[in-house]
């Protein structure tokens, strides 16, 4: 039963714009926490910079290590945003409403940190435009389109701008809302920004097209962008563990479970912070829990076919490393850390419905999600560098060093705290959406029941 | 003789809708006159002209247009630069097609948004008439006519029960 309350556009206007126009208490000293943690991670990067990468945990043989795995899951999390909405919107759900723009833009925020990870693990960032930019800068030397490592920036900036784009024109109606209300520098802010959006029938059938048109282009670039990152590993031939041909999707999906258990969390803290429970219901929640369960499994139907078709090779470095991650510290712990916290302890406890509908639960959840998926990542990636030579004298490990754990740490803070500042300057929920939701809205009597529906054109 | 606007401003949607008929009936043709609303609502509920676009044709020639400087600069950057790394050959075919993808994913979707922007008729410079509260759920009547028309307009409006009425000169009329 949808526990929705009608409300007018008015009501909708003031309590969906009280993150901009409210500032509660608590907001700044988190936002100013949160950037102090940003700003502590840019010191170390800076004093990396600055030292060289030698501060870092990273030596013969692992050369990749906490930068690049925090690399992989800001891409992942990234995923879940624009695939979210965008396949909600194509299906026409109708609990994508409150879930869109916040999807969309933890999708925009994790991408921007995602592609901060190579360049500070690269010790020397701007050398980067080197090898990506396709220009000579006068050396006589482009860079190799031939390498994955140059097919990497080509997706990602494609995702990113794309990405933004999506944002920018879906919010346009709402800047429209906030134009309405606003005076001073905001006013005139928000009358740019909102491009002269009156909100004609030409200019709502357009932006519905565009929600469309948009989710069916993203939706390939998205695929694109993970199965290329996958391929900086698929494609070396080197490293055990790694050349897998089901890593593109492997990596896909993993992405998806991890960016909508994300998304999941950051729609229960706002609904928290801002006291939005009449929009992000529980019945969305539930709807999302559904979901993960799907794609969890999937994710987890994926993860047995890479390590069983290892095994099945029967090839001595590659059962050898599979013992590795299963049977020694600290991979075992790590290893059985990492199934129970992205899978084995959150499916079963979706399954039930209280726990789908409990807040608490989903977030408790939806973290753990994302701790395994972090550790997952970790896990693909460091044993196989570490075994990658075939003689033992040359074997290596890897422990972080406290820079390196600063700047991932920051990482998190950096996501969070952008998130927070976008709230005090757009929207998070759709304005548009949930009115549309309310118009849509109604009750039928069936019987001795008055069962709540949804209109939807043919 | 120049078209001037007018804009009737509705409490709520079943108003609007039955003054559109009173809008009709005083000779405003159905070209003439504009919905504007706070949210999309289904296509014909205010027995509006269903607008026509070529939104369609932008993916089109962004996809095009991207696929062209993606191959361009794949090609023209090995080319300029042939040196064979892993004895595969200078224009690698499984190579130029991921840049390739993309660049045709990235010029779908800028030009995309810029036929959105386009076809929307956004960036005008001009909003006038308009009312903020159509924002706040109130649907706005904008019948654009012939300026001796303008009165006859304005008074089909009050008889459908406009709360307002609003000139584009901002001279708001209560009714």
């Amino acid at each position: 039963m949808q526990e929705r309350v009608r409300l007018d556009d008015a009501q909708i206007n003031r309590d969906l714009l009280n993150s901009i126009f409210e500032t509660p208490k608590w907001y700044w000293p988190l936002v100013g926490g949160l950037g102090l943690i940003v700003l502590t991670g840019f010191a170390a990067a800076g004093y990396m910079i600055n030292h060289g990468v030698g501060v870092t945990g990273l030596n013969r043989p692992v050369m990749w290590g906490f930068f690049i795995t925090n690399f992989v899951f800001w891409i992942g999390i990234s995923h879940a945003g624009v695939m979210l909405s965008a396949i909600l919107r194509l299906v026409q759900a109708e609990w994508r409403r409150p879930a869109t723009r916040a999807a969309e833009v933890l999708t925009v925020f994790s991408l921007m940190t995602a592609m901060m990870m190579p360049l500070i693990h690269a010790g020397r960032p701007w050398r980067v435009m080197y090898w990506v930019f396709p220009y000579d800068f006068a050396r006589g030397v482009y860079p190799n389109v031939r390498s994955a490592l140059v097919w990497d920036p080509a997706a990602v900036f494609t995702y990113l701008t794309s990405s933004i784009l999506f944002v920018f024109i879906a919010l346009v109606p709402d800047i429209a809302v906030l134009r309405d209300r606003s005076t001073g520098w905001r006013h005139i802010l928000y009358t740019v920004l909102a491009l002269g959006w009156r909100g004609s029938v030409r200019q709502w059938k357009l932006q519905l097209i565009a929600g469309i048109l948009l989710s069916a282009i993203i939706l390939p670039i998205f695929v694109s962008v993970h199965s290329i990152v996958s391929w900086d590993f698929a494609a070396a031939m080197s490293v055990e563990g790694w050349h897998s041909t089901v890593f593109a999707p492997y990596f896909v999906i993993g992405a998806v479970h991890s960016g909508v258990s994300a998304v999941v969390t950051v729609m229960l803290i706002l609904r928290w912070m801002f006291k939005w429970e009449n929009y992000i219901r529980k019945e969305h929640i539930e709807s999302l829990a559904k979901l993960l369960i799907v794609v969890a499994t999937t994710w987890f139907f994926f993860f047995l076919l890479e390590f069983l078709f290892g095994l099945y090779s029967l090839e001595g470095p590659e059962v050898a490393l599979r013992e590795l991650q299963v049977f020694q510290m600290p991979w075992k712990g790590l290893f059985i850390a990492f199934l129970l916290t992205a899978y084995f302890i959150p499916v079963p406890m979706w399954m039930f419905r209280k726990v789908r509908r409990s807040i608490g639960l989903m977030l408790f959840t939806t973290i753990l999600v994302n701790i395994g998926m972090w550790l997952e990542r970790f896990i693909i990636f460091i044993p196989g560098l570490a075994r990658k030579q075939s003689f033992t004298f040359t074997w290596g490990g890897y422990t972080p060093s406290p820079v390196e754990i600063v700047i991932i740490g920051a990482t998190f803070a950096m996501v969070s705290m952008l998130v927070l500042l976008f709230s005090k300057v757009f929207p998070l929920i759709p304005l548009g959406d949930a009115k549309e939701g309310m118009i849509l809205h109604d009750e039928i009597k069936i019987g001795k029941v008055t069962v709540p529906a949804v209109k939807r054109e043919e | 003789m120049a078209n001037k606007s007018v804009l009737g401003v509705f409490s709520d949607a079943d108003t609007a809708a039955n003054a559109t008929d009173v809008l009709l009936e005083a000779g405003c043709a159905q070209e003439d006159f504009d919905v504007l609303t706070g949210c999309p609502y289904p296509e014909g509920a205010f027995g509006e002209k269903e607008p026509v676009h070529h939104i369609y044709v932008f993916p089109l020639v962004g996809a095009l247009m991207g696929l062209c400087v993606a191959l361009l600069l794949t090609a023209g950057t090995q080319l300029a630069y042939p040196m064979i790394t892993g004895g595969k050959p200078i224009l690698a075919f499984p190579a130029m097609t991921i840049i390739g993808y993309e660049g045709t994913l990235l010029g779908a979707v800028i030009f995309t948004i810029l036929g959105i922007i386009f076809e929307s008729r956004l960036l005008r410079p001009r909003l006038d008439p308009y009312d903020p509260r159509i924002t706040d759920g109130y649907i706005g009547l904008l019948v654009t006519c012939p300026e001796n028309k303008l009165d006859v307009m304005e008074q089909a409006l009050r008889r459908g029960s406009a709360v307002d009425v609003i000139h584009e000169k901002g001279r708001k009329s209560q009714t």
